[in-house]
């Protein structure tokens, strides 16, 4: 028994994303056209020569024909996944697999969700019938815990937690000022992010991810065949997937200060790529900043700063676009947008164009490092899921 | 020997000022405090409230009956004393009864439970309603109280024994309310008191016959009921000895309809017991309770000895102490006479019957597991242990009369709530085990790491008509002894 990974035996060859945003004008069909076209265009393939299908969706859809509808796809073998947040990554977890076990010669990824057709604000769950005990909390209010519990662990008070998020936050609209895709495209000052109206506990409206419509999708080969379709493709070191027990809402032993679905999944990840020291040796990292007090316990969750030391780190600007470790070059959730079933495949999309040295030349990295992380979860402290991987322009 | 074995009085958290009625439109309102419940209570979670104090202070006793009256009900046709059952996780060979719909049903419930056999709860709650400026609106109060009747034994000593009952009864149309009405009506004033007035003495007259005693011979003596008028014309003509007249508690509390007459009782013994306890009173006064609702209700009790010794959980005079204002424009959209703009989310889906049927006891009891095997505490049940991982190896374990503490707490402004914006907090129980829980009765400001709460029954929202009930957390605050574990409680 292990997790062995499938380290450099798949490459991603082809990638699509729409613009995210209040998409009005846009269905699920068009999301999941526009995507899935730009990505087959991308590998220069059509959709025939793609050999099995995951369409990930929260809850825009049910069963693969919500991508194989669309698509028009005739016979193929294409699957709905639903993991949370962490649902776009798990479509190309699939995806990857479905071609390293050799029943596959070429796979496909889609992730889209229409958020906006609900008329609520939020992400908005369609819960099964129940007793109805379940906590009717919003997430950001779940998250919103987080925050005075670091503060106390760590000693850090309320003025400079106010500081760091909205450093977090400055630096994603910042970032996200620079991609052409991304949802909010204006940079916002640390002043106007403190003083915007309060959601829940001190989190305001700045602290919380852009909710979005988007799509993004990904075609997958074996590593051997994928110069066949690309001369840069973008190689997996690493898929690693924990899911939570939920112990930590009932465990009086959880602190809320970290996320160990997190750092488990990071623990896989490093160990299936190889990474050892990922401060130093990943050229940026994409990670689900669904709110600004994740993203800062995230920064110790996946080894990117010492326990009770990110704060610091974030003040010292190490993740800025010019820092050391970049997070969320893209803008991520806060910026980009958050079509749930579509962020972690838009988290690849970054990596792609990032390694690939196709992004806009505002944000472009440039960096000798060769491997990039992406990170999604879904779900709350105390009851997560997490996703890690890490992608390389390199094999070996 | 048959009497009252045990009583309490539950008066929710918060107070409207009547003053504040006419401050807002101009007329209406008055003097004094009127009690009000919380938008996540109804008649059948105060009377839930009022049950588990009286039977936390009276430990040893099972009851042979549940009996609930209320002229508010939860539900028609469904039974709202099963939920109450429920909640006190009494066996199920327990009947579990409503009692009519009028507001003499309590006091109806009384007389029958002390002309009756066996240890029977008698629970009744009332929440009034009225237009704006109406004098129901100001007068009216919402509370609940419990009764537990039975004979001396193991279920506990009588604490005041049934002398005697008088009644008297009479078809006259004075107050009046269709069903589905939020207000009721009611006939020109003087053609109700000149009923009462009569009506209420000839009652007085067969109670005292019955006794053997004379007017001025009882107390304690409370009188009740929806007519101001008559209560104070009556009060004026029964022939009480000095100083003999209880607190009715209509400055305070404001008339909580079919459970007044029960609540001012279970306050009236309070004052008894805490006078017999200080070396004030004696044993063997006379007590009596006299209640006015289209005819008159008598009821005659001696304080026994016991009741130097009993403890009341809560007395309804700290609980009348340790209540909050409440703004008007509030008070109006709680009562649903306003309609403030709801958060924009999704209201909650109506409650899955079978799926609450079949987690009635973590639902209804708040009753979780524990692993033997590593003593983890699952919120709610669970069969596979979150620590070592065993299956099945749990053991029930009821944590509604347990206190906790806050570990952590957020206000969430954008989840639905019939009253935004919901204040939650991470709740450690004393007994081990966490939960994560909405709190109720606090002010969003006022919360703090380390505050103790306690568990409450409430109303959480409803559906399709549906009331989905469960428990939230609420500050520990007066006197009393929350942190006994009662049976059921």
């Amino acid at each position: 028994m292990g997790s062995h990974g499938i380290r450099d035996q798949v490459a991603i060859v082809g990638m699509g994303c729409t613009n995210f945003g209040e998409l009005w004008d846009k269905g699920l069909d068009d999301l999941i056209v526009d995507a899935a076209k730009e990505t087959f265009g991308s590998a220069g393939v059509t959709k025939d020569d793609v050999d099995a299908y995951w369409i990930g969706t929260a809850q825009s859809g049910m069963s693969g024909i919500t991508l194989a509808r669309p698509l028009q796809l005739q016979g193929k073998p294409v699957t709905r996944v639903e993991n949370y947040c962490t649902t776009g990554s798990e479509a190309l977890r699939a995806a990857a697999y479905a071609v390293a076990s050799g029943a596959y010669d070429m796979a496909m990824a889609v992730g889209a969700e229409k958020v906006k057709d609900s008329g609520f604000q939020g992400l908005n769950a369609n819960n099964p019938p129940g007793d109805g005990t379940a906590r009717t909390l919003t997430a950001a209010a779940m998250f919103s815990m987080v925050a005075p519990a670091y503060c106390a662990k760590y000693g850090v008070d309320d003025e400079q937690m106010t500081d760091v998020l909205a450093t977090i936050s400055a630096k994603n609209h910042y970032n996200g000022a620079r991609n052409p895709r991304a949802q909010f495209r204006r940079e916002v000052s640390k002043a106007t992010i403190c003083a915007s109206p309060r959601v829940a506990g001190r989190l305001g409206v700045f602290d919380c991810a852009g909710v979005a419509d988007g799509a993004a999708a990904a075609i997958v080969v074996r590593a051997a065949d994928a110069h066949r379709y690309t001369d840069k493709p973008i190689y997996i070191k690493a898929l690693s997937f924990a899911a939570g027990s939920g112990s930590g809402l009932i465990d009086p032993g959880y602190d809320y200060t970290h996320f160990p679905e997190c750092e488990m999944a990071a623990r896989d990840a490093y160990a299936q790529a190889g990474i050892t020291d990922p401060r130093h040796q990943l050229a940026f990292a994409e990670v689900h900043d669904c709110f600004t007090p994740t993203e800062l316990v995230l920064m110790e969750d996946l080894g990117f700063a010492e326990r009770g030391t990110a704060w610091k780190e974030v003040l010292a600007g190490a993740f800025a676009l010019d820092g050391e470790l970049p997070v969320n070059p893209d803008g991520g959730l806060k910026s980009f947008g958050h079509p749930v079933g579509a962020s972690g495949l838009r988290m690849f999309f970054e990596c792609w164009l990032q390694l690939r040295g196709e992004a806009t030349p505002e944000r472009q990295l440039h960096s000798d490092r060769t491997v990039a992380l992406t990170h999604n979860l879904g779900g709350y402290p105390g009851e997560m899921v997490s996703f890690v991987s890490v992608v390389g322009s390199e094999p070996g | 020997m048959r009497g009252i074995v045990s009583a309490a009085g539950y008066v929710p958290y918060r107070r409207l000022a009547r003053a504040q009625i006419a401050a807002f439109l101009g007329s209406g309102g008055g003097q004094g405090e009127r009690a009000v419940a919380s938008h996540d209570e109804d008649t059948t979670t105060m009377g839930t409230e009022a049950a588990r104090l009286a039977l936390r202070s009276a430990p040893g006793a099972v009851p042979d009956a549940l009996w609930f009256a209320t002229a508010s009900p939860a539900y028609l046709d469904k039974t709202n004393a099963t939920a109450i059952h429920a909640a006190l996780r009494l066996p199920g060979e327990v009947p579990a009864f409503d009692f009519g719909g009028a507001l003499r049903s309590a006091t109806g419930a009384l007389s029958a439970a002390l002309g009756g056999g066996g240890c029977l709860l008698v629970v009744s709650a009332d929440q009034r309603d009225g237009l704006p400026t109406s004098s129901d609106e100001s007068a009216g109060g919402d509370a609940g109280a419990a009764l537990l009747v039975g004979d001396n034994g193991p279920g506990g000593p009588v604490l005041a024994e049934h002398l005697g009952s008088g009644w008297a009864t009479d078809e006259f149309t004075d107050r009046w309310r269709q069903p589905g009405d939020q207000r009721s009506r009611v006939w020109e004033e003087r053609f109700g008191e000149t009923r009462y007035l009569p009506l209420g003495r000839e009652a007085w007259a067969r109670a005292l016959k019955s006794t053997g005693l004379g007017a001025g011979d009882v107390d304690r003596v409370a009188v009740t009921g929806m007519h101001p008028r008559a209560v104070k014309a009556l009060t004026a003509k029964l022939g009480l000895a000095e100083g003999a007249l209880a607190d009715d508690l209509s400055a305070t509390v404001g008339q909580a309809g079919c459970a007044h007459p029960l609540l001012v009782l279970a306050s009236v013994l309070e004052d008894e017991a805490r006078g017999q306890a200080e070396g004030e009173l004696g044993p063997g006064r006379t007590v009596a309770l006299v209640h006015l609702a289209d005819g008159a209700d008598v009821t005659v009790l001696g304080t026994t000895p016991a009741l130097a010794g009993w403890r009341p959980a809560r007395r309804v005079t700290d609980q009348v102490a340790a209540g909050a204002e409440l703004p008007y424009g509030r008070y109006l959209s709680w009562r649903g006479m306003l309609t403030l703009e709801p958060p924009r989310r999704p209201e909650p889906q109506r409650v899955s019957s079978s799926a609450a049927w079949r987690s009635g006891e973590w639902k209804f009891g708040f009753v979780g597991s524990r692993d033997r095997s590593s003593g983890a505490v699952h919120l709610p049940p669970a069969r596979v242990a979150m620590t070592g991982g065993a299956f099945d190896e749990m053991e029930p374990l009821a944590l509604a009369g347990n206190l906790g503490t806050v570990v952590t707490f957020t206000v969430d402004r954008m989840a639905y709530s019939p009253s935004p914006p919901i204040v939650f907090a991470v709740v450690d129980f004393d007994a081990g085990g966490r939960f994560p829980v909405e709190l109720t009765d606090v002010d969003a400001d006022a919360v703090a790491i380390g505050d103790r709460v306690e568990m409450t029954f409430r109303r959480l929202f409803t559906a399709d008509g549906i009331h989905d009930y469960f428990w939230k957390a609420r500050p520990v605050r007066g006197a009393g002894d929350p942190a006994s574990i009662g049976r059921g409680s």
